[in-house]
């Protein structure tokens, strides 16, 4: 029978929740490694019961853990994360230079073909690769030694590498994303890159129109049957590109707001989007107390609130970058999970959602897995 | 053959390491005297996941919400190689690796 795993990670642990295909009751284990932060945690494409997880606190520093058995059971692999050559120095907040240093794994991305294989997003931003499932670590230098990298600045949670996307139909191209430097491509596996920014705009905070580099991009996805259209969520703005990134259109159309944090493609229809609008940069919650998903059929630019079940008082949480995530089920499966420590599943596509879980601390990402 | 040096974990690194109470750590060889430096890389040594959770990876130095005490003595300032209180070196006391108070 199908069954249904959603991997929640929070402030204080992860937890792993269970469903069969009808998506109603729910099944919670957890937490995992509780006390200590959950940046992301993600199953293996090639092995479903292969899961990575980040698993990070200020105390002592980062750890990866491996599951071999959908997360009932975890050990720590590799957590030497060393910057492969002399690390060089990026600009602080206040645009003095400031000595690259790892803090924390933002993103596990593993291979869709090999489940010994991950890439690792960090802060400090650089990007990394086992491919002996989490045993060692290797930085894949060419992002963090772009010729541009010493002219990146952090975002306000820190200069993280936090998306990682990996074309299915082009050997070798993958993308990558960094706050508040942008995004980037390669077309080599991740051995050399450029930036991907053009049609990019922050007006008022960059010094010139259109800079290579210098955007808060908070997250990209790709559906895997259009490798070419790449959806974003940037600190303003909800962008398109339909050229692998070569150029970027805004199609943020009627949103509310046009700030927020992730971006989710529908399994089954690549034109199906959605985000979640956030009042503004300095207000992070949802217009009027309101959670709302946002869904668009049309690839962007006329966008339906989505709100059947969602809190529509008094609801002031965030819903962060790598916290919305879809499954591969008919009808398609979403998930959002909230600051407030709530995560909401819809089994239809969005109409309607009802909570898994109401009292997790801050979740920081979920992710969804469909098992045979 | 030298006493077993004793050191105190605090509880999300016992989880780590899969211990319960103290670590007894014999530092057969190290000869005398005793420093913090050579206590950790025994520990490390018995216990891999600990690596890099109380001395960054990197730098080697010790994490910043980290302390090390010992004889009612906050340790965490001196020297990696500094000779550790000989009740530490003999076993009669134990080095105690503390997660500094901090809120969250």
């Amino acid at each position: 029978m199908t069954r249904v795993r959603v991997l929640a990670g929070t402030r204080k642990g992860a937890f792993v929740l269970a469903s069969d295909g009808g998506r109603r009751g729910w099944d919670v284990s957890g937490p995992h490694f509780g006390g200590w932060e959950v940046y992301h945690l993600k199953g293996s494409p090639a092995d479903p019961q292969r899961i990575y997880a980040s698993q990070h606190t200020g105390w002592f520093g980062q750890l990866i853990q491996r599951s071999d058995d959908g997360g009932a059971t975890w050990r720590p692999v590799g957590n030497d994360f060393g910057y492969a050559t002399e690390p060089g120095t990026h600009l602080w907040y206040d645009g003095t230079p400031r000595p690259w240093e790892f803090k924390r794994v933002w993103h596990l991305e593993p291979s869709p073909d090999d489940p010994d294989v991950a890439y690792a997003g960090v802060e400090d931003a650089a990007l990394f690769r086992t491919g002996d499932g989490g045993a060692t670590w290797t930085e894949l230098t060419g992002l963090r030694t772009h010729e541009s990298a010493p002219g990146w600045q952090p975002g306000a949670g820190g200069m993280c590498l936090h998306t990682i996307i990996l074309d299915p139909a082009h050997a070798g191209r993958m993308f990558a994303a960094i706050s508040a430097a942008g995004a980037f491509r390669s077309d080599d596996g991740g051995a050399t890159w450029r930036p991907v920014n053009r049609g990019l705009r922050s007006a008022g905070t960059l010094p010139a129109d259109e800079p290579e580099v210098g955007f808060c991009v908070h997250h990209v996805e790709m559906h895997p049957s259009r490798p070419g259209t790449l959806f974003m969520q940037k600190h303003w703005d909800v962008m398109r590109s339909d050229d692998a990134g070569e150029t970027w259109r805004e199609i943020s159309g009627d949103l509310p707001s046009d700030f927020g944090f992730p971006v989710a493609v529908h399994a089954h229809e690549p034109d199906t989007i959605y985000v979640v609008p956030i009042t503004s940069d300095s207000l992070h919650y949802p217009p009027g107390g309101r959670l709302r998903v946002y869904r668009s059929r049309s690839g962007g630019g006329e966008w339906q609130p989505l709100a059947r079940g969602l809190p529509q008082d008094n609801c002031y949480v965030n819903v962060l970058r790598d916290a919305m995530a879809v499954d591969s089920l008919e009808p398609c499966g979403v998930y959002v999970g909230t600051t407030g420590g709530q995560v909401y599943a819809s089994a239809d596509a969005g109409d309607t959602w009802e909570p898994i879980v109401r009292d997790l601390p801050a979740v920081l990402s979920v992710e969804a897995q469909v098992l045979p | 053959m030298s006493p077993a040096v004793r050191v105190v974990l605090p509880a999300h690194l016992k989880n780590l390491a899969r211990v319960h109470g103290e670590v007894s750590l014999c530092l057969a060889g190290c000869g005398e005297p005793v420093t913090r430096q050579q206590v950790l890389d025994a520990l490390e040594a018995a216990y891999p996941v600990l690596r890099g959770t109380i001395r960054d990876r990197a730098t080697g130095r010790r994490r910043a919400f980290i302390r090390f005490y010992a004889c009612e003595r906050d340790l965490s300032e001196t020297a990696p190689d500094a000779p550790l209180p000989d009740q530490v070196a003999s076993g009669a006391e134990p080095l105690l690796i503390v997660g500094a108070m901090a809120g969250g």
